[in-house]
């Protein structure tokens, strides 16, 4: 397991984090509560004889004694798995059933987003690029949710999403393109690495501002709705993202405006450093879906069977019903948050480890295909070796090429060319003429 | 935001649409308690409502696109809206209360005459109206976002800035949402206050990416307004609300357009250039006459129509023939746009001119309610700056 072994170099074996995460269980199992949600709550009809409540803004009855509702009516939500942590189906009625080619190619696309990350990480560190964010711990997330969509079906990701791409077949030439950003980038050149994009597989550019892709989802799902061609729209975000005055926006526009949307939120412990006992006190993000009147489900973001299912179904009623839908994919987020982060001064290694070799979705769906004999030492060898070579192929050959040239930079502001920007071009290339030696000219295209 | 954007409301928009049965009895109730006090006179002096600063002059009628009808500012919005609804069966209207026809009736009659999917209220979240409409625009279709008041436009900021505006360019022209279109009522309406008054186009037009425009009649906000929706970058539309009711003219009922980033000369002069955008335009064309009849100064206008990209070439050819430049808007002066246009024309013009570069201007102050018709930049500061140049 090349995640495995990356972090088993970094950390030592402890107990701690098992232990907090068992009372958390057990505390969450106490404060369960049956509840229901209604997708299709609406303004009750305006209607003078009934002795019922008639404002407006809800539907409900009367009561005559004092009562706050408590802030937990809803907590304990429970987390959906299939397998569990040996990578055992639990229920057989939950088992998707997935033949044996899609199971190895899932377990291959997460492995293969695991190598690229290490070398490219690694390649950070050597200062090759100028930054990259890992996908650590939460291969499954992006695997499972990727393979339940439809290829058409729009992607609007927040940066942790690159096992969503590579699943649609982004090639490794063009991630490697993009955070080289060299002249085969398809953005250019103009953004920090990471920030992939593809019309082809109806992928959006990446944005680094946080959850400015939530409302968009909700007006390009209400497009695609109108357009009735049997597609949806996903829209990936952190459980920090939620915090952001657009997670709401799109969450009240989607619902009100009846848009065939999944909202995918990873909870993955962290944003940056701050834990989500920071980021809310409420039963964490799946939990405000009711408010939305929206459907909602939290499922075990390292059950990659989990995440698909869940996905499948919301994903097919999403579409049929026109309303959208919350998935709350619990994960942990095994690597730094970015390479100018180092989560070792907010975490113990302890409970990273314990993600990491306990819970980790890659070890989970080996030991389902072990158990099957679909997968050995040998399999794991040759997959290794083989994976990390297309990687380094890759890497190399992005690493040779030049960068776009300069004049890239001025392209694209607008759809067309302004005089104003077509005169600072010209100045800018004068200016160079006359200073050449000043600008690091050899590595850009002419 | 909504509660205080409602206050407007009943002076500014129609009187047919919010006399609800409550509103009449508390309104009747209202007048007997008054006629009841001795001390209440009919007409108040100190609640005098000061008059408007300017003087409405129509466009002549527009000869070149067909049959025209008589049509305000509001209603030549309508004619482009329903114009777009009929020719693109993608495009949507969406905005806090869009479908009864809006809280400055620019919407009336859409919603029954397309159908409530294609014409709709949003929840009240500014950043969730421009975040929905980049989205519907990145999807391919026609989005056309309404923000009640450009007072209101902040908490989309970011969308706005940081997204709509860089979508193409960071993803190297993959996606974008050049198909949007926000518009917003702008500018003085002499009661609107801090909050129902601003002109913030100045925020906007340091923001490489979008487009911003200003109309300053019924006739050109028909042609600018179907141009922006048809442009392939976002745009920005800022309606000046003063003029909704107020500016009526002889509107095409077809569509037509007029090209953005291009200034309009008015009126011919050699003396001093004016530059000004929506309500403005009508005051300094009354400084103009005024420069004319009282001093012999020939002024040229311009309505540079387009703030974002502004139309150099236009300004500074007239800059160069007349060597005097007087830039104003309702914005403070501080950072407003005049001051970008100050120094390209110092620096394209610098050995025309005959004078400095005069900004009459806001101050730079919040908009202050019943200081109006100190704070604005009137036709009387505008002529004394006037005089203030030549002599100079």
């Amino acid at each position: 397991m090349a995640a495995v072994r990356a972090a088993n170099n970094l950390y030592g074996v402890g107990l701690r984090a098992v232990r907090q995460n068992a009372a958390l269980n057990a505390t969450r199992i106490l404060q369960q509560r049956a509840f229901r949600v209604n997708g299709a709550l609406r303004q009750q009809p305006f209607d003078s004889a009934a002795e019922k409540p008639q404002f407006p803004g809800a539907s409900a009855e009367f009561v005559d004694h004092l009562e706050f509702i408590q802030p937990n009516v809803i907590s304990g939500i429970p987390i959906y798995r299939v397998m569990d942590r040996q990578g055992q189906i639990i229920n057989p009625a939950e088992d998707p059933q997935l033949p044996k080619e899609t199971v190895l190619n899932f377990y291959q696309k997460m492995t293969l987003l695991n190598t690229m990350d290490r070398i490219l990480y690694e390649s950070q560190r050597q200062g090759r690029i100028s930054f990259y964010m890992t996908n650590y711990g939460e291969e499954g997330t992006h695997i499972g949710s990727a393979a339940a969509l439809d290829p058409s079906d729009l992607v609007f990701g927040q940066y942790r999403e690159a096992g969503v791409l590579m699943y649609r077949g982004f090639p490794l030439d063009l991630f490697m393109a993009q955070c080289y950003a060299n002249a085969d980038d398809l953005g250019k050149g103009r953004q920090m690495p990471v920030h992939y994009g593809s019309r082809e597989l109806n992928f959006v550019t990446i944005s680094s501002p946080l959850a400015t892709q939530i409302p968009q989802a909700a007006g390009a799902a209400y497009a695609i709705k109108r357009e009735n061609a049997n597609r949806a729209v996903i829209c990936y975000f952190g459980e920090g993202a939620a915090s952001e005055g657009d997670a709401h926006a799109g969450f009240n526009f989607s619902a009100t405006l009846e848009c065939p949307l999944i909202f995918f939120c990873r909870n993955n412990g962290y944003a940056i450093s701050t834990p989500t006992n920071e980021q809310y006190r409420g039963d964490g993000i799946a939990a405000r879906g009711p408010g939305y009147g929206m459907m909602s489900i939290r499922v075990d973001g390292n059950d990659v069977f989990a995440v698909y299912n869940a996905t499948k179904e919301a994903r097919r009623r999403a579409v049929a019903e026109n309303q959208p839908f919350l998935i709350e994919a619990m994960t942990y987020r095994i690597g730094h948050h970015s390479t100018s982060d180092d989560s070792s001064a907010y975490r113990s290694v302890d409970e990273v480890n314990y993600w990491d070799k306990q819970d980790h979705p890659i070890s989970r769906l080996r030991h389902y295909m072990t158990a099957r004999s679909w997968w050995g030492e040998d399999e794991e060898r040759a997959w290794r070796k083989q994976s990390r070579k297309l990687v380094m192929e890759a890497f190399e050959k992005a690493e040779r090429r030049l960068k776009p040239s300069p004049d890239q930079l001025f392209s694209d502001v607008y759809q067309e060319m302004t005089p104003n920007l077509a005169k600072q071009k010209e100045n800018l290339w004068r200016h160079i003429q006359q200073y050449k030696e000043h600008y690091p000219l050899d590595i850009y295209e002419k | 935001m909504a509660a205080a954007a409602r206050l407007l409301l009943k002076s500014v928009s129609s009187k047919a649409t919010l006399t609800g049965v409550n509103g009449s009895v508390h309104n009747s109730f209202g007048i007997a308690l008054l006629k009841l006090s001795p001390n209440c006179t009919v007409t108040p002096k100190t609640q005098k409502r000061h008059a408007a600063h300017f003087t409405y002059q129509p466009d002549p009628v527009p000869t070149n696109y067909g049959p025209t009808q008589k049509m305000n500012l509001f209603q030549s919005v309508t004619s482009a809206l329903d114009n777009t609804l009929a020719s693109d069966p993608t495009a949507v209207i969406f905005g806090e209360d869009v479908a009864f026809g809006g809280v400055f009736r620019c919407t009336v009659g859409l919603r029954d005459k397309y159908g409530k999917d294609r014409v709709f209220n949003t929840p009240l979240c500014e950043q969730g109206i421009v975040g929905f409409g980049i989205g519907v625009a990145v999807a391919g279709a026609t989005a056309i976002a309404e923000i009640q008041f450009a007072d209101y436009i902040f908490p989309a900021f970011d969308q706005i800035v940081n997204e709509a505006a860089k979508y193409r360019y960071r993803s190297g022209n993959l996606f974008d949402c050049g198909n949007l279109t926000i518009r917003a009522p702008w500018g003085c309406v002499g009661h609107g206050s801090l909050y129902h008054s601003q002109s913030p186009e100045a925020f906007f037009a340091h923001c490489p990416g979008i487009k911003i425009v200003v109309p300053r009649g019924p006739v050109q906000a028909k042609g600018l307004l179907l141009s922006c929706i048809a442009d392939k970058n976002p745009c920005i539309f800022f309606e000046p609300k003063i003029l909704y009711r107020a500016a009526v003219e002889q509107v095409p009922t077809e569509p037509y357009s007029i090209p953005l980033s291009q200034a309009e000369v008015l009126e011919e002069g050699s003396d001093v250039t004016m530059v000004a955008w929506g309500t403005q335009v009508h005051v300094l064309r009354e400084v103009a006459a005024m420069a004319r009849e009282k001093l012999g100064v020939s002024c040229e206008l311009i309505d540079l129509q387009t703030i974002l990209p502004w139309d150099t070439e236009t300004v500074c050819k007239s800059v160069v023939k007349t060597g005097r430049l007087l830039i104003s808007h309702e914005a403070p002066v501080t950072g407003g746009f005049a001051a970008e246009i100050s120094a390209t024309v110092q620096e394209e013009c610098f050995l025309n001119l005959e004078a400095p570069i005069t900004r009459i201007c806001g101050y730079d102050t919040p908009f202050p309610h019943i200081y109006e018709p100190f704070y604005i930049p009137d036709k009387w500061k505008c002529f004394d700056a006037v005089k203030r140049m030549i002599n100079y």
